[in-house]
């Protein structure tokens, strides 16, 4: 050992006791503590936000999914109903039997208010026309009690959440104070209830004035057809893609510069593969407007980068050595990558695949463009392949729509649109993950 | 060096196997092998030695084209197997690999059970007619590479959970599985004991009946015990190439004396 380095006994370094750091030593142990404490505040500053965010989402958005029904029991009589159908206007004439019932059922309890027509125009709507398709639809419940759950209002249902205040409001053909009244005594008798809101799970878009009857259903399953279109389309394109690239082609210009154009294409600004998709697929290629099949499509050659990018990062990641040992024994190089390397990057590529699909359903500016706007989600497509073709929205679309409406019930719509949103991605990551739980045990 | 004085030596009567003429590998810039000429004889065991560097493995690479795989490097020179160049556009290197099996200087198993590594090869080759025969080659092929004591009981456990010795002995079960007439073996004992590495030359003896092999070793004892055949290399040269026994006994160059003796490398 002439290594002039060494330290010597001189310097110290050796006759301190191990249980006494020296200087240099506690230095390094400050700057690890330091270091820990930047990481445990950036942890916690991370975990305040998310706290604040999903408090506020929860908060907003839960009042979506409770709705405010009036429930009456009802009795129509085959001579109730003859009546009615012989008179002019037919549909006043069943509201007018409505309206009798709900007032011997207060009348029972012992509660005094007026009710007139008007007011339960206001209230509920169009009364007598829900009854009189009720009861020609099922003419076998005529003579039978039928208990009606119908739809409040958005006024009311704000006047329950608290968005519509007495003091506040003014008189409106929308709503009157007196309503009001009609309201707390239909409340008083257990009349009118808050209920879980399934239309608007399962429900599709419905006009600018009509808060209460939108739902989300119709943009779901939009949303879903799209995201076959996209799956079907950008994994097989894309993992076949990166395999070509990462294993096969021949390192040069050509390559190189495909490979700078993936990683460009990454970074593009999704309205731009909009407006892309509206001049190619819409304009010149007349695929239908609005169509899920469409929206599929763009947002393919939107998530196909990332799909690439990650898959050749989980097949780089695959050591050289694995592939030397197939090739070793004689299998082909195809049979190298597919029966040893493909399954060492599954989890990769299919933890980025779902990355990918899961921007995809959060994407929204590219589905403005292509006409995939909230209102178009009318109703359901008739069948599985008209899911591909008919005019239909997608969950942040819908979301966006609602969001832009003027009527501040739509806002409520709005935020519970986004608890649906999140919890499809929520289940898209839990899939993720226990599929890579499921490859990866196979060491 | 009393080891070599136990090796019967018997050469002179194999015939060629492989033929290497003028050989080049550049990696880039870099000229990692300078016009090395080596006859690789049939039933013969054939050591490369040499400083750490020099050059061992990118030849033994070459031998069995596994440099193809390595983008920068390119491969002059002639190369005949049976009299037929392996470098020739119409050889298909997977048919070469299938004949020249290779065991590599670090354990690489497959990430997959004892069986299926050591199956895997024969699968692809088609060389078992069905499971019982697959089984039979699984078998001996774990007992040649003295390992199958070890992982009888648990021929489904993952191969790369083996210890590093097993695991090269697993890689060398794999490569003798399918067969191949010429075994490229880098450095098979060098995370070995004495009492496996003993069963691995026992191997190696035995594959020379019929094969030849070629072994890059760091072991002086170990290439005079196994090999008949020696050759040194330094920095990428061929120094010297002749009978083990004239090599370690009676080295021509002055090179081979100070490697051989531990004055360089
Ligand atoms: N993949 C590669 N890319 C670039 N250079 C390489 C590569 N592989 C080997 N080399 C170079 O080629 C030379 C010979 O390497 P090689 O691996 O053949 O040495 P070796 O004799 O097997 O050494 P060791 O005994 O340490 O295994 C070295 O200088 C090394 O730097
Ligand atoms: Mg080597």
């Amino acid at each position: 050992m002439t290594d002039a380095s060494m330290p010597t006994p001189e310097t110290g370094r050796h006759s301190v006791s191990l249980t006494a750091p020296d200087a240099r030593t506690r230095k390094r142990a400050q700057a690890e503590k330091r270091f820990r404490a930047y990481g445990i505040i950036a942890i916690a500053t991370g975990l305040f936000f998310l706290v604040v965010l999903f408090t506020s989402i929860l908060s907003e958005g839960i009042p979506a999914f409770k709705r405010t029904v009036v429930s009456v029991e009802f009795i129509l009589t085959q001579q109730d109903r003859e009546e009615a159908e012989s008179e002019l206007f037919k549909t006043k004439a069943y509201s007018n039997l409505f309206v009798t019932a709900l007032k011997t059922e207060l009348d029972e309890r012992g509660l005094n208010v007026d009710i007139n027509e008007d007011a339960i125009e206001r209230l509920l709507g169009k009364v007598g026309g829900t009854i009189r398709t009720f009861y020609s639809e099922n003419p076998d419940k005529l003579g039978q009690p039928v208990r009606f759950d119908l739809a409040a209002s958005s006024r009311v249902d704000g006047y329950y959440k608290g968005r519509v205040t007495r003091e506040a409001m003014q008189d409106s053909r929308f709503l009157q104070k007196s309503d009001l009244d009609l309201v707390d005594a239909m409340e008083k008798a257990g009349i009118i209830k808050q209920a879980f809101n399934w239309p608007f799970i399962t429900g599709a878009d419905s006009g600018v004035d009509n808060p209460g009857g939108a739902g989300i259903g119709a943009s779901v399953v939009g949303s879903f057809f799209m995201m076959l279109v996209v799956l079907a389309l950008s994994l097989p394109i894309g993992v076949a893609a990166s395999i070509y690239l990462e294993e096969f082609a021949p390192q040069n210009r050509f390559t190189d510069l495909i490979e700078v154009n993936i990683s460009n294409l990454a970074a593009v600004p999704s309205i731009v593969f909009g407006i892309l998709g509206l001049a190619v697929f819409i304009q010149f290629m007349h695929l239908p407007q609005s169509a899920p099949l469409v929206g599929g499509l763009v947002l393919t050659l939107m998530t196909l980068p990332t799909i690439i990018i990650s898959t050749r990062a989980s097949l780089k990641a695959v050591p050289p050595s694995i592939r030397d040992a197939a090739l070793g024994v004689g299998a082909s190089k195809m049979q190298a990558v597919f029966h040893h390397v493909l399954p060492l990057a599954a989890p990769g590529i299919l933890t980025g695949t779902i990355i990918g699909l899961a921007q995809a359903l959060g994407e929204t500016a590219p589905l403005l463009l292509i006409g995939m706007v909230g209102f178009v989600a009318r109703g359901y497509p008739d069948g599985f392949v008209a899911g591909f073709t008919e005019a239909n929205s997608a969950m942040p679309a819908q979301i966006y729509t609602w969001a832009s409406r003027a009527d501040v019930a739509f806002y409520e719509k709005a935020w519970g649109g986004i608890i649906i949103l999140l919890m499809f991605l929520l289940t898209m990551n839990i899939i993720a993950i226990i599929l890579r739980r499921r490859f990866e045990r196979r060491w | 060096m009393n080891d070599m004085t136990r090796v019967e030596r018997q050469v002179d009567t194999n015939k060629i196997k492989l033929e290497c003429r003028d050989c080049q590998v550049h990696y880039g810039e870099t000229h990692a092998i300078k016009d090395v000429n080596v006859d690789i004889e049939d039933k013969t065991v054939t050591a490369f030695i040499g400083p750490s560097g020099c050059g061992k493995s990118t030849f033994l690479r070459c031998l069995n084209r596994m440099n193809d795989t390595i983008d920068i490097a390119r491969v002059k020179g002639s190369f005949k197997l049976d009299g037929e160049d392996i470098y020739d556009k119409r050889v298909d290197p997977v048919q070469l690999r299938a004949k020249v099996g290779m065991v590599f200087q670090k354990p690489n198993p497959f990430p997959k059970s004892i069986y299926d590594n050591v199956a895997y090869g024969p699968r692809i080759h088609g060389l078992a007619k069905n499971k019982a025969d697959l089984d039979d080659i699984v078998e001996k092929s774990l007992r040649r590479g003295a390992i199958w004591d070890e992982v009888k009981d648990r021929l489904d456990a993952p191969g790369t959970g083996l210890s590093g010795g097993q695991q090269q002995r697993l890689c060398i079960a794999r490569a003798v599985a399918t067969e191949p007439e010429v075994l490229l073996m880098d450095e098979p004992c060098s995370a070995l004991d004495p009492i496996a590495t003993a069963q691995v030359e026992e191997l190696i003896d035995e594959l020379r009946e019929q094969y030849s092999v070629v072994i890059v070793t760091h072991s002086m004892q170990q290439a005079a015990r196994v090999s008949q055949k020696t050759a040194f290399f330094h920095l990428g040269s061929l120094v010297e190439f002749g009978e083990t026994g004239q090599i370690f006994t009676n080295p021509v160059d002055p090179r081979t004396e100070s490697y051989i003796t531990g004055r360089i490398g």
